[in-house]
Parts: structure tokens; sequence; C-alpha cells
């Protein structure tokens, strides 16, 4: 075993460190949203920020690093995911999960040629903003059952119906999306498909729903006769649930959780350092949270390592996003607690310390459990596919 | 980055499991709980041969010189055996410290010995107050004609009634500073003075009241510097601790294997309880366990086999491996029903160690403060 990062990774860290540094207006330095807000697009300013450093990063090749060297990558998910772990540790915009952690490493697995010469380029400049499809109002994590229809009329599929949840949608250029193709399909999942959806398509409508931190990040995405062309379809008629597992498998493994948990962790002991003694109940908590970090970043960097090995992590993605993010809802609720009385002010009060911020984080991060697969999900995930238990 | 295994280290680990399998079944671990010495000589004479009582000694000592972290990979093993005996407090204790600080004469002496399997050691550190920290040590020793004289009680020593040499830490300063004043003897375990009494303890380990009444140890017996044994202890401690995690480890994957099986096989209205969700999820929970403390501790023994500093590693992997291992324990006899509530069953022997090992070295509460410590909160 070694733990130890090569001397070319340091460096890497180190330079996005600096651009970090060096690109982060102060204005919203110190007004920065977290991984998740970044992603989700509340604000019109913030996206524009998000959009401008993702080319950025983009003209850095910063948004390739994990792919093939043909495709202009330098075949890293180490690089990539170090990347990750620095952008979201310092709250900084600009890194699209749905584009960069999701779709390209499917599209590298399962899409033809023509797809990934037209899509990867876009996502790889930072051009391209992405959302993804999966849910419905009546179909979370039973996805199989979801009943968007996508029917085939000549050289288009034309969907019908409506999608929930999707995050950024009203800001996505390009979406990925899974509809019924097959409604007499037994089991139903036989009955799915999987297409690329150009977000300019007439017939798509977008209803933002506020999450309850107040935040418009999700939406609701209403389907009528949106004509896909056939050169969308991705891995086959029928056969999107496939490619689906994929995409939640590297959905699981992308979320940064040790960034975002420990840069929230660290706020709170640098308050606690200042606002010393705190109660020896909090003080154990910090530190037992500290060792939950470490072990998030750890168990992570395994399920990124066997990436790198050409193996796909099932129950070890699972298990990096059930508990990297319930750490990361521990450690919001903590902070919150550290500030005692204060943990309660929002932003804009004058007496609310660390910008106000810890309240919205700690509603926030409610949703953690539930976004890309729920924490029970997971669970059955790592029982049944890593302990082999039966269904 | 690798999260594997060398392929010597999985060779080590595979011997270990079988040769464990054949010679360490459950029935003479239960056997030993009962017996006064506590191992079967020639298991001792077996461990020599295949060269794990050696396997941290450098080959110019007689041993294998593999690294801290291949003795790692075995006390895991060891530790989802149960293998009682001797073998921590000899290898781990007793060597570790003499290679951290020996002279080259007394590594010459006793190293050879000790991979033979003809010497056997412990560290006498703890004392009533059980404290592993530096304030811990109230025993003293006090210079008499170019010898020392002991005097102090030690508690919880594990294994000193079978043990040819003890290293005591006692105190020879005394400045107000703990950390200052500290010196380890090498004692002869038949000196006059000394009296070693057996613990009745939960696993049956053999752990021992030691009492040193002017035990007369010479001069030349000092493991390394007068005064300035604590800095060792601090060393051979992160080493222990770490090694301990080990067994621990070793002792949750195999409770978790257990489990699983026992899940998939027991049918109830009608079903494997395996396949219901209430048993997954904690089953799936077992596993978020056991993978963190693995990766805690592997990170932690390969920043001390790699000579990097691994102060907060360990103290994070000893404090998450003491809850952990209880906790996926009290979840397996849950699983397990009644029938692992029995003495004769297999998951008590796990449980016990669960409870004994938390403590080994400072428990969770020890190494969170520690953590918040070093934190600066
Ligand atoms: C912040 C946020 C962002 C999101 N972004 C997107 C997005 O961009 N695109 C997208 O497609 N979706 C998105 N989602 C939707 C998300 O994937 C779903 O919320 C999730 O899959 C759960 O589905 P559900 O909400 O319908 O809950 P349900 O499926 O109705 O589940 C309700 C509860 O029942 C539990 N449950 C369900 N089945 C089982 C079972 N078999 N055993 C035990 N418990 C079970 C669940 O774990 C949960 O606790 C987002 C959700 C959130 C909160």
């Amino acid at each position: 075993m070694d733990f130890a990062f090569t001397p070319e990774e340091e460096a890497f860290r180190k330079e996005v460190r600096e651009f970090v540094d060096r690109e982060f207006p102060p204005k919203w330095r110190e007004h920065a949203l977290d991984f998740f807000s970044n992603a989700g697009g509340p604000y019109d300013e913030q996206w524009s920020l998000h959009r401008a450093m993702a080319k950025k990063l983009g003209a850095k090749g910063w948004l390739s690093l994990a792919w093939p060297k043909e495709y202009g990558g330098r075949n890293s998910m180490l690089l990539q995911h170090i990347l990750a772990e620095e952008l979201s540790y310092y709250r900084f915009p600009g890194l699209d999960p749905f584009g960069v952690g999701m779709l390209a490493p499917m599209l590298l697995k399962s899409g033809n040629e023509e797809q990934k010469k037209r899509h990867l380029p876009g996502i790889a400049k930072g051009e391209t903003m992405w959302c993804e499809f999966l849910s419905e109002r009546d179909a979370g994590s039973d996805l199989a059952s979801l009943q968007t229809r996508a029917v085939e009329d000549g050289d288009y599929f034309v969907i019908n119906g409506q999608k929930c949840w999707t995050t950024a949608a009203h800001r996505a250029d390009w979406g990925f999306i899974i509809a019924r193709t097959d409604p007499e399909a037994v089991p139903n999942y036989r009955g799915l498909s999987f297409f690329l959806l150009d977000m300019k398509t007439p017939g798509i409508s977008i209803i933002p729903i506020a999450n309850m931190a107040g935040e418009s990040e999700f939406n609701e995405v209403f389907f009528d006769n949106v004509r896909v062309p056939k050169e969308n379809l991705v891995g086959g008629k029928n056969r999107g649930w496939f490619v689906v597992m994929g995409v939640l498998d590297f959905e699981r493994s992308c979320i940064p959780a040790y960034g975002i948990a420990r840069r929230n962790l660290d706020d709170a002991l640098e308050y606690a350092r200042k606002t010393k003694p705190i109660a020896s109940a909090l003080r154990n908590r910090l530190a037992e949270l500290i060792v939950e970090c470490e072990i998030t970043r750890l168990v992570h960097y395994r399920a990124i390592w066997m990436l790198d090995k050409g193996l796909i992590p099932n129950y070890e993605a699972a298990m990096t996003k059930v508990y990297g993010l319930e750490v990361n809802q521990r450690v919001t609720a903590t902070v919150c607690q550290v500030l005692g009385h204060y943990g309660v002010l929002t932003e804009g009060s004058k007496w609310a310390p660390l910008d106000g911020q810890a309240p919205s984080r700690y509603l926030r991060s409610i949703g953690n459990t539930l976004e890309a697969g729920s924490s029970e999900v997971d669970r059955i995930v790592i029982a049944q596919r890593g302990l082999g238990l039966p269904r | 980055m690798d999260f594997s295994l060398t392929e010597e280290q999985e060779m080590l680990r595979k011997a270990a499991r079988d040769f464990l399998a054949t010679e360490c079944p459950k029935k003479l671990v239960r056997e030993m709980a009962k017996d006064e010495r506590g191992y079967p000589l020639e298991l001792w004479q077996k461990l020599s041969e295949v060269g794990w009582l050696g396997l941290i000694i450098p080959e110019e000592y007689g041993g294998s010189g593999a690294s801290f972290f291949d003795l790692v990979v075995l006390l895991e093993e060891m530790g989802r055996a149960c293998l009682p005996g001797p073998f921590f407090s000899t290898v781990v204790l007793g060597g570790v410290t003499i290679l951290e600080t020996g002279s080259d004469e007394q590594k010459q002496e006793l190293l050879p010995k000790l991979a033979q399997g003809k010497l056997l050691l412990t560290l006498a550190l703890t004392e009533p107050s059980a404290r592993y920290s530096a304030d811990g040590i109230q025993t003293k020793a006090v210079q008499e004609n170019g010898s020392f004289l002991i005097q102090g009680t030690k508690l919880f020593v594990p294994d000193a009634h079978v043990s040819d040499y003890l290293i005591c830490a006692a105190r020879t300063k005394e400045t107000g500073i703990p950390e200052e004043g500290v010196t380890l003897f090498l004692v002869d375990a038949k000196s006059p003075g000394i009296n070693c009494t057996l613990l009745e303890t939960v696993v049956g380990d053999k752990q021992c009241e030691v009492t040193f009444d002017n035990v007369k140890v010479p001069r030349q017996n000092i493991l390394g510097k007068l005064n300035e044994g604590w800095s060792v202890l601090e060393k051979v401690l992160e080493k222990a601790t770490v090694a301990q995690c080990a067994e621990m480890v070793g002792g949750a994957k195999q409770v978790l294997e257990m489990t699983v099986d026992y899940a998939k096989q027991r049918v109830v209205f009608g079903h494997p309880i395996g396949s219901f969700e209430a048993i997954q999820f904690n089953c799936a929970d077992m596993l978020i366990d056991i993978d963190g403390c693995s990766f805690i501790t592997y990170e932690a023994a390969w920043r001390l086999s790699e000579g990097l500093p691994a102060t907060q590693e360990v103290a994070m992997a000893k404090a998450w491996a003491s809850e952990k291992f209880r906790r996926v324990a009290t979840i397996s006899h849950q699983i397990h029903g009644a029938i692992g509530f029995c003495e004769d069953h297999d998951l008590p022997l796990y449980f016990k160690r669960a409870k004994t090992w938390e403590v080994n070295f400072g428990d969770a509460n020890f190494h969170l403060d520690k953590i918040a410590t070093m934190a600066g909160i």
C-alpha cells in the first residue's frame, strides 16, 4: 500500500491552489457557495461566474484529466479527483459534475465515436453545461418504474412526460434523459432508453422549485412532443438501464465529499479556536468529525484508485457517496452547534458569523442523503453487491 | 496511491490464514483462556519456525527484516484467529522497544533469541492509574552503588507471568514535567522483589499485576538513555497502538464474514434473514465501519513503516477501531439471535476482545482528546 502522492500529483495540487488563489474574484471568495450550490445555479450572477470559471478550467485542460490520451486527456482519474477535492474545498465554481463527472466517463464507456466527437469537446472546454433527467415525481428510488415516454418516429424519438428534481435544468445547455421506449417490457427496466437532449429543442418547459434552504437549484420539467434525433440515442434502444447504472456509479464516486465536508469542518474549528473554551462534548464531537473526514478521504481514494486501474467501483462508489455525504450532513449540523445561538443567524445579519452561511448549509445538507440515490439505496447496493446478501 | 498489498504481503496473509486455521482452532482459544500459561509451547516453537517471531527483526540479528506494515498484515490475521499467547507482548511491545532503543550489544544478545522463540518479553508500563500518558508513570527507580532499585506497582502488564524480561518504565528524576525523567529498564523477571499475579479478565488473556519491591537492576540494563525513556515510549506506543488496531480490523472482518454467512443461511418467515432490509442495512454499516477502520489503520501503519510522522493518524485509527469493532460485534450479536448469545458460540470470543482491545493503549475518548488538542481546540 502507498498513501503518498507522486511529486507530479503534489505539483498539480499546488498548481490548482495557485489557480484558485489567482482567479477567485475577492467578492465571491467571501460569499462563496459550496459545491452543491455552484452546480445548481440558484443565482444569475453566480451562474455567470460558474460558466466563466468552467472555461478557464477548460483552457487549462483540467476538465478532461481523466480521459484517455487520444481524447485529449491525461488518463488520470486521480488528477481529476485532486482537482475536484481542491475546488470543492475552496468552494470555487466551474466544475460541472453532470458533464465532467458523469456524462463524459459514460460516453467514453458506452457512447459511439460520433457521440464522443460531438459532445466531449464542449465538456473539455467548459462550454457545455449538462443536467440529468432521471427522477420523476413517482419514480425516484424505484427509477425503473418511470413513465416518461419516447416513441420512434422516422429519424426521431418523440418524448412526452415529466421529470422532476432536475438540478440546473434551468441553466444547462444539454441534458441526458432516460425514457420508456417499450411499455410492455418485463421486467420494466428492459424497456428504457437513454438519450442526449439539446435543451433548446422545442417543447421543453421548466419550472424551478425552491429547496428548503430557499434556493432554486432543482426543477420540474415538462416534455411536450420533444423530438430527439436518433443519433442521440446512447447504448441502443431499450438498453438505457445499463447506461444509467454506469452513470450512477460515476455519479456516486464524483461528489468530492471530503473537500466539501472538511472545509465546513475547518470553518467550525477556526471559530472554536477563537471562542475557547468550548464544551467538552462538542470538542469530542469535532475530533470525531476530523476522523470521519479522513475516512471519507480514504474511502474515496480507494474508489478513484480502482477507476485508474480500469475497475468499476460499485459498492465502493456507493460507500464513497453514502459515507461522505452523511459525514457532511453531520458536519453541517455540528458547525451550527459550535456557533450556538449564532447558528440561527443567516446571511445579511450583522451578527451572523461565517457570513451567515452555516444555517443554509445545514438545511441544504438534508438533500445530501437523497440526491444521487438515497442512503438507503446505497446501503442496499453495499449489502447486495458488496456482501452478496440475497435480494 | 496504491490500495493493494504487495505480492509478498498477499502470500504472508494467506500463509498466516492457513497456518492459524490448523494451528489455532477456536477450541484451543477457549482452552487457553483457562490455561495458566495461556498458550501451547509447541505453537510458540512453530511460530518461530515459520519466521514470524523474527518478522521485523533485521537479518543481522537473526530475523527476516520485514517492514512494520508486513507485521500489521500478520497481526490482522492473528486478530481474526484470536491467537492466544505472548506474540503481541514479545514481538511488538518487547521487540519494537529493543529495536527502537537497544544498544547494538543488547540487540545482539536479545533479538536472535527472540526470533528463535527462546525469549519472551513484555512492557511493564501502565500502573493502577491505568493511564498511557507520561504522568501515569509513578514507579520509581533510585540509584545505589551503580545499580538502580525499582519500587512500584505495574498493572495490566500482558504476559508478565511467562516473560523472561520485563521492560519497566520508571521515574528516575522528578522535574515536575511528566515527560522528563522516565527511564526504561530491562529487568530479569526472576529478580528478587518481583511479584507477579494474574488478573481475572473478560477474555482470559494473561494480564498481570507486577509489584517491584526494591528490585535491583544493574546500570547496563538501561535501555536507551537515562531519563529519556518517554520519547522512546511514544514511538513504541504509536506502533503498538497501530498493531492493536490491526488485530481489531482482523477481528471485525471475521465477525462480518460470520454474520453474512449466517444471514444467508438462517431462514425465518420463509426467507433468509439476509434478504430483510433491516439486516442488510446493518451489514452495510458494518462494512462501512470496517473499510473505514482498515484504511485509517493502513494509512497509519504505512506512515510508521515509511518513518513519516504519524501521531495524528495513529490517534485516528485507535479512536475509530475502539468504537467500531465494538459496534460491529454488537450488531453481529443482534443478527445472530439467541444462538450467538451462548457462551460456546464463537461470537462472544470477538465481543470480549472488542471490549479488551478497546481500552488497550487508550480508548476512543483518550485519542479523540489528543486529536482535538492537535487541532488546537
Ligand atoms: C438536492 C437534490 C437534487 C437532485 N437532483 C437530481 C437531478 O439532478 N436529477 C435527477 O434525476 N434527480 C435528482 N434528484 C432526485 C433524487 O435522485 C431522488 O430524490 C432520489 O432518488 C430519491 O427519490 P424520491 O425523492 O422519489 O424518494 P423515494 O424514492 O420516494 O424514497 C422515499 C424514502 O423511501 C426510501 N426508500 C425507497 N425505496 C426503499 C427501499 N427499497 N428500501 C428502503 N427504503 C427505501 C428512500 O431511501 C427514502 O428515504 C435530486 C434530489 C435532491 C434532494
